[in-house]
């Protein structure tokens, strides 16, 4: 073991660490399991061998590019881990378990994978959702970026819950469980080349004990999102081309942290294609809206939960926005990259 | 947000608002252009033509930097950075703009150019740091704002011995593109293009300052506001051309008067002046040939000058056919106008760069507006 911590204090990820062999062994065996140890991991079989409830079962997945690897609030792995929750969670469900598969670059400090992997493991602790089976390759310097992580998760939906795009309805109200642009934000305060200060960290966060409260207290809840790459305004289109329906927002009612609304202006960027990883979109019968906002406030994942808007018919899904100046507008879909590599 | 929020506030915007409409005289239209692309985005993005009387209607000028920089030069950029095998760096709207046959840069990156977005020139002086064994090129665009940025990196490349760093300029002035639109207009155009006073450029104007309109209104007998790119700005500004028309005055007059002077930045000035000179005449997409209307590097600076260290073959350069951009920057007409808006050509895929630039007219009115418009797609099917 102490030889092992040695090399991972100074070493550095090398072909035979995805050859197969004994370095490989002892890198799953001395990184991998140590951190992310539970008895199905445990087994150390190729796939995981699992019992699953019965009822209605999810499954996402989700691979993790971000640039740079370690931010404010976060880093690839705990990203990695609630990029994939969420993903889960906004089906309705109870997430039950995780795979992780890890592309890794010839070179790469093994002590900056070591903090990778604990902070995985610490974020799949705390949401209560074991890491049961995983890969590791290794990639020639200069074919990667340091790290990749794929997580896919499997979840299963409670009885009664029935989350679809296609309810969402004219007259339904749309909640957001707080403010918008952290995450990205917080990653672009750290780009080599556009580094400012600033005290804003990433929301990254596991959704799934919020939305388990949401859908506990209102099991009607038609569609829930989490707004991710391209923000809040494409998420919102997403939902509204896809159930043909449009919205009306308002845009003195979409928080935005003074931080996050002073560096968007900096940069000219708008946060409402900022992306985030600790929101979710919320469309639910009006009559629901006050009850459903009370519990995702007494959340500590929704304690800035606001009401921003309904949903209105329109066929052809646009979602339009009373601006806090007093005049109206689009808000369209994000059109190319605004920022890329941020997940 | 501190000295944000105060120039965003609804209740001043409502009382302007009223104001415009008492001052407006009914029995009259108002055509006001505002010349820069920021100004056209804020009306957007705000939804400021809400809150103008029937009468007030804007007219969107060609003060986008991107949209009015020829397919030649863009197709040249391309050439550089694929066959000269520099490392081009550019602003990132630059990147999606098409060039002859759709081929814009970030196509050219995706085949294996060097292409690089970078946020100032700073970026770029570090990039050429970074790789001595390589040509790094910068390509400038844009107008009097970004003009003394580019000055101060050729100085910078100079003052470090940077011999790897060169900028292929295509910097152009508004003063001379103003009076292109009053005095020149495209035949074409004439009996449709009308323009009653304009809103003037704020972030050129602090640095040129206020007075190099002062001959155009005058000889053009145009009202001119310097207007800040706020939407309280714009109101007040709209306000000011208002009570100019209808006292039949044509000033230049300074709302943006917390950042313009009369002198402009006279630092910046130098330093653009060090280093560059006016072209002869210059291409613009739209309004043609304009003379005294760019800028080129000085001679002595020409071991800074991309378009001197490389040579770029002669090409037919070529627009997209019914693209309507041309006759967008001038004025003469809509987005809405074109055949191509909102059909084969959207912000994802755009066929003429004002649908690239969140500056470009088309693009605000697609991203923001398009709710004003009756439905395209079903007046075709009718």
């Amino acid at each position: 073991m102490n030889r092992m911590n040695d090399t991972f204090r100074t070493g550095a990820v090398d072909m035979s660490h995805g050859g197969g062999g004994r370095a490989m062994a002892e890198l799953i065996r001395d990184l991998f399991h140590r951190h992310l140890a539970n008895p199905v991991l445990d087994q150390g079989h190729d796939a995981a061998l699992f019992e699953v409830p019965a009822g209605r079962l999810v499954m996402s997945t989700d691979g993790h590019v971000i640039s740079p690897l370690f931010f404010p609030g976060g880093d690839i792995g705990s990203l990695a881990v609630h990029g994939t929750l969420n993903d889960v969670a906004m089906a309705g469900a109870r997430p039950l378990y995780m795979t992780a598969g890890f592309i890794l670059e010839e070179g790469f400090p093994l002590a900056d994978l070591e903090r990778i992997v604990i902070s995985m493991a610490k974020a799949a602790e705390d949401a209560g959702v074991p890491i049961v089976t995983g890969d590791t390759k290794v990639v020639e310097r200069g074919k990667g970026d340091g790290v990749f992580i794929t997580t896919t998760g499997l979840g299963v939906v409670p009885e009664g819950v029935r989350i679809a795009v296609d309810k969402a309805r004219s007259g339904q109200a749309i909640l957001l469980s707080g403010s918008v642009g952290d995450h990205g934000v917080a990653i672009l305060s750290k780009r080599e080349n556009l580094e400012f200060e600033t005290e804003i960290r990433s929301d990254s966060a596991a959704l799934h004990t919020l939305v388990a409260a949401m859908v506990d207290a209102v099991p009607g809840i038609s569609v829930l999102r989490d707004p991710t790459r391209g923000g809040l305004a494409s998420t919102l289109n997403e939902i509204a081309r896809s159930a043909r329906v449009g919205m009306e927002l308002e845009e003195a009612d979409i928080p935005v942290k003074p931080d996050v609304a002073a560096a968007c202006e900096l940069l000219g960027l708008d946060p409402l294609y900022v992306a985030n990883e600790g929101k979710l979109i919320c469309l639910c019968e009006a009559a629901d809206a006050e009850r459903l906002l009370a519990v995702m406030r007494s959340h500590p994942r929704g304690e800035e939960a606001a009401l921003i808007g309904r949903v209105v018919e329109d066929e052809n899904g646009m979602v339009r926005m009373r601006t806090g100046f007093g005049g109206q507008r689009v808000v369209d879909w994000l059109a190319g990259e605004q920022l890329p590599r941020i997940c | 947000m501190k000295y944000i929020d105060e120039f965003r506030d609804p209740g001043l915007a409502r009382k302007l608002a009223e104001s415009i409409a008492a001052e407006a005289a009914p029995d009259r239209h108002y055509y006001l252009m505002e010349f820069c692309g920021g100004h056209t985005h804020a009306i957007f993005r705000y939804g400021v033509q809400d809150l103008m009387p029937e009468n007030v209607s804007f007219v969107h000028g060609p003060g986008c930097p991107v949209c009015v920089l020829p397919v030649r030069r863009l197709d040249d950029a391309v050439e550089l950075a694929e066959r000269h095998g520099v490392i081009l760096c550019t602003y990132g709207d630059m990147m999606r703009v098409p060039g002859t046959k759709q081929r814009s840069l970030i196509r050219a990156k995706a085949d294996g150019a060097d292409v690089r977005m970078v946020y100032s020139t700073v970026d770029a002086l570090k990039v050429a740091r970074e790789n001595p064994e390589r040509e790094v090129v910068f390509f400038a665009i844009g107008f009097e704002t970004t003009t003394p940025p580019t000055a101060v990196a050729i100085l910078q490349a100079e003052a470090e011995g940077l011999t790897n760093f060169s900028v292929f300029c295509n910097h152009v002035l508004t003063p001379a593109a103003i009076g292109h639109v009053l005095g020149s207009p495209d035949p074409r155009d004439l009996e449709k293009v009308r323009i009653d006073g304009f809103l003037g450029p704020s972030h050129v104007s602090a640095v040129i300052g206020s007075k190099p309109y002062e001959a155009g209104a005058e000889l053009y007998r145009k009202p001119v506001v310097i207007a800040g790119f706020e939407p309280l700005d714009v109101m007040q500004s709209v306000l000011m051309l208002i009570r100019q028309i209808n006292e039949g005055r044509y000033e230049v007059e300074n709302q943006y008067t917390r950042v313009v002077t009369r002198e402009g930045n006279r630092k910046a000035q130098a330093l653009v002046d060090k280093v560059m000179e006016r072209r002869d005449a210059f291409e613009w997409r739209g309004l043609g040939t304009v003379p005294d209307s760019a800028l080129k590097i000085r001679d002595c600076y020409a071991a800074f000058d991309a378009e001197k260290r490389f040579e770029v073959s002669e090409k037919a350069s070529r627009e997209v056919k019914s693209c309507e951009c041309p006759a967008i920057l001038r004025g003469a007409k809509k987005p809405t106008d074109c055949k191509l808006f909102g059909t084969v050509c959207t912000p994802e895929n755009p066929m003429g760069s004002c649908m690239v630039s969140s500056e470009g007219a088309c693009a605000a009115y697609w991203s923001y507006g398009r709710f004003r418009e009756p439905d395209k797609s079903k007046e075709a099917a009718a």
